[in-house]
């Protein structure tokens, strides 16, 4: 009854060669993580101590330490969240509760998908435009956080929304019956439910803000500065644009530190990124309904 | 002639909670209900009964401006509650309160059992916690369902079993203290035990509401109903006395096929 015929063997070599070569891809695809994760602790780790991040840059950035650049992107990343957040998350709230199905609604969800799309550059040289000159915030901590905050703006949007919209339509339809208005409703049902989602997507903005170069380098962040920005109207060194410096426009630097700068960057991402990986599982086990 | 005119009138406000004259509904320019006329008394249990697609469930929603949740639902005619054109009010949210609805599959919502039940007094304004307490427990009572949850008011709702949520889904309903109670085939995700008592609840519940029960069990619909409409195919094909109904008291061949389970 369950002999195999000379067609079930070819099936079986078949499903497991195709087996193998998906396998093959998704290794493929984690190597680059783990050779850039071993190279920069390899060649920068050295150069990490208490020192390296809490001290200024000496001997025209060659030796000491990256404490206003660490502490410039803590800075921008927060400020932008400040302005991104609220404003994305009505957005979502708008779009996935109150907006009806018509062409405004269709035209907004195309600005969404189109401002993720506009790369980053395009996004410096708007802030330029729009916050440096137009509205006289020269180069400074609010222009660049200004213009960060309008490129991640879809993530947070588009996160929210699909959070929001995994509360089912059954919860709003059993308040609504209720008499419930739609705040009401979205106050006391739908928010608590989609809020985890939510902070989710705000950590995984944190951490692509961390990383940006080009948005901030005419907007905000300095080449070097002998001193800490003392409000959003100043300039400020940054993390991701002092890699860039140290790597290519400064000579005689040693070779250890734009690994350890580098290293510092991607731990800060890596570490938003386990938070929101942690985050969501401990929410999995939470499950509601 | 006046006071005989407004007598009248007074009457019929009294008798009749629900009047719907020619309500027809459409989802796009497909017609699920077409011109249905039928009065809801007061104090009754008003069956519904008819095969899927007959337009019951679009009944319902039509009464409580549920079309306004539906994109595509559109609703022509007169309903007055309470004498009151409902497609002319702008407070849609009082309407809702006074009207319960329970669907067939059960919402637990993702709230502890306490309060899914306070949510609607809490909504409207009661914050009290001895009163809230009261509400809650009565109304776990009367949907049979306060013996099996007292001792774990605080877990959540929406983890309770099939069974248990459409209780849950009751007592909410009831915590509005509507004037009328829709319940849309509510037997369906409960054992037959649980139906009965939940049916000893609603001939109790006559005292104080109109209830309006859809149901694909006719017997269910002989055992509750005062009055019972048959509907099919959209229409609303005859309306009548429940035991005159089933004791083959009818206008039309297609009730009496239905009623003793020809077809459906």
């Amino acid at each position: 009854m369950f002999e195999t015929s000379e067609l079930n063997n070819r099936n079986r070599t078949k499903q497991k060669l195709f087996q193998l070569l998906f396998m093959m891809m998704t290794l493929l695809l984690i190597t680059p993580v783990l050779i850039i994760l071993t190279t920069l602790i390899y060649k920068g780790g050295s150069i990490i101590s208490v020192d390296f991040l809490f001290t200024f840059p000496t001997d025209g950035m060659t030796a000491g330490g990256i404490f206003p650049a660490l502490f410039g992107t803590v800075w921008l990343v927060a400020v932008a969240l400040l302005v991104s957040v609220p404003i994305g998350v009505a957005a979502a709230i708008y779009l996935s509760e109150y907006a009806p199905e018509n062409w405004l609604t269709r035209i907004i969800n195309l600005a969404i998908i189109n401002l993720a799309g506009v790369p980053s550059i395009v996004h410096a040289l708007f802030g330029v435009g729009a916050f440096v000159i137009f509205f006289k915030f020269g180069t400074s901590i609010l222009a660049a956080s200004l213009t960060l905050a309008i490129m991640t703006l879809p993530v947070v949007i588009v996160a929210s929304r699909e959070s929001l919209q995994a509360v089912p339509k059954a919860f709003r339809e059993a308040c609504w019956n209720m008499g419930a208005t739609r705040w009401q409703t979205i106050r006391r049902v739908v928010l608590p439910n989609a809020v985890s989602g939510i902070l989710t997507g705000v950590i995984l903005e944190v951490s692509r803000t961390t990383g940006e170069t080009a948005p901030i380098m005419f907007t905000g962040a300095a080449f070097f500065l002998p001193y800490l920005p003392q409000g959003v109207f100043d300039q400020t060194m940054a993390l991701s644009l002092h890699l860039f410096v140290v790597s290519t426009q400064v000579p005689g630097v040693p070779e250890e530190l734009p690994y350890g700068v580098a290293l510092v960057l991607i731990a800060m991402v890596l570490l938003m990124n386990s938070i929101s990986i942690a985050f969501r599982m401990y929410l999995r086990g939470k499950k509601k309904w | 002639m006046v006071s005989t005119v407004e007598a009248v009138m007074e009457k019929t406000e009294q008798h009749l909670k629900l009047d719907i004259r020619d309500l027809s509904i459409y989802y796009a320019d497909t017609p699920a209900l077409e011109n249905v006329t039928l009065d809801i008394r007061e104090h009754e249990i008003f069956g519904i009964i008819g095969p899927a697609n007959a337009g019951k469930t679009s009944f319902l929603k039509a009464i409580n401006r549920m079309d306004m949740f539906t994109s595509n639902m559109r609703v022509k005619g007169d309903i007055h509650f309470n004498g009151f054109d409902i497609r002319k009010t702008r407070n849609i949210y009082a309407l809702r309160k006074r009207i319960g609805v329970v669907f067939p599959l059960p919402v637990g919502l993702p709230l502890t059992i306490y309060e899914n039940v306070a949510l609607a007094p809490r909504l409207s304004g009661i914050r009290n916690k001895a009163e809230l307490d009261v509400i809650v427990e009565r109304c776990l009572i009367r949907a049979a369902l306060w013996d099996e949850v007292k001792d774990r008011l605080d877990s959540l709702g929406s983890l309770l079993s099939g069974g248990q949520q459409q209780r849950l889904t009751i007592a909410r309903a009831l915590s509005q203290e509507p004037e009328v109670l829709m319940l849309d085939e509510f037997s369906i995700a409960v054992d037959s035990v649980t139906t009965m008592r939940i049916e000893d609840v609603l001939k109790e519940l006559k005292a104080e509401m109109t209830i309006i029960l859809v149901t694909n069990l006719v017997q269910q619909a002989r055992r509750l109903a005062d009055r019972t409409a048959f509907f099919l195919e959209g229409k609303c094909v005859e309306i009548g006395d429940t035991e005159d109904l089933f004791i083959g008291n009818v206008k039309e061949q297609s009730t009496r096929d239905y009623i003793e389970g020809k077809f459906g």
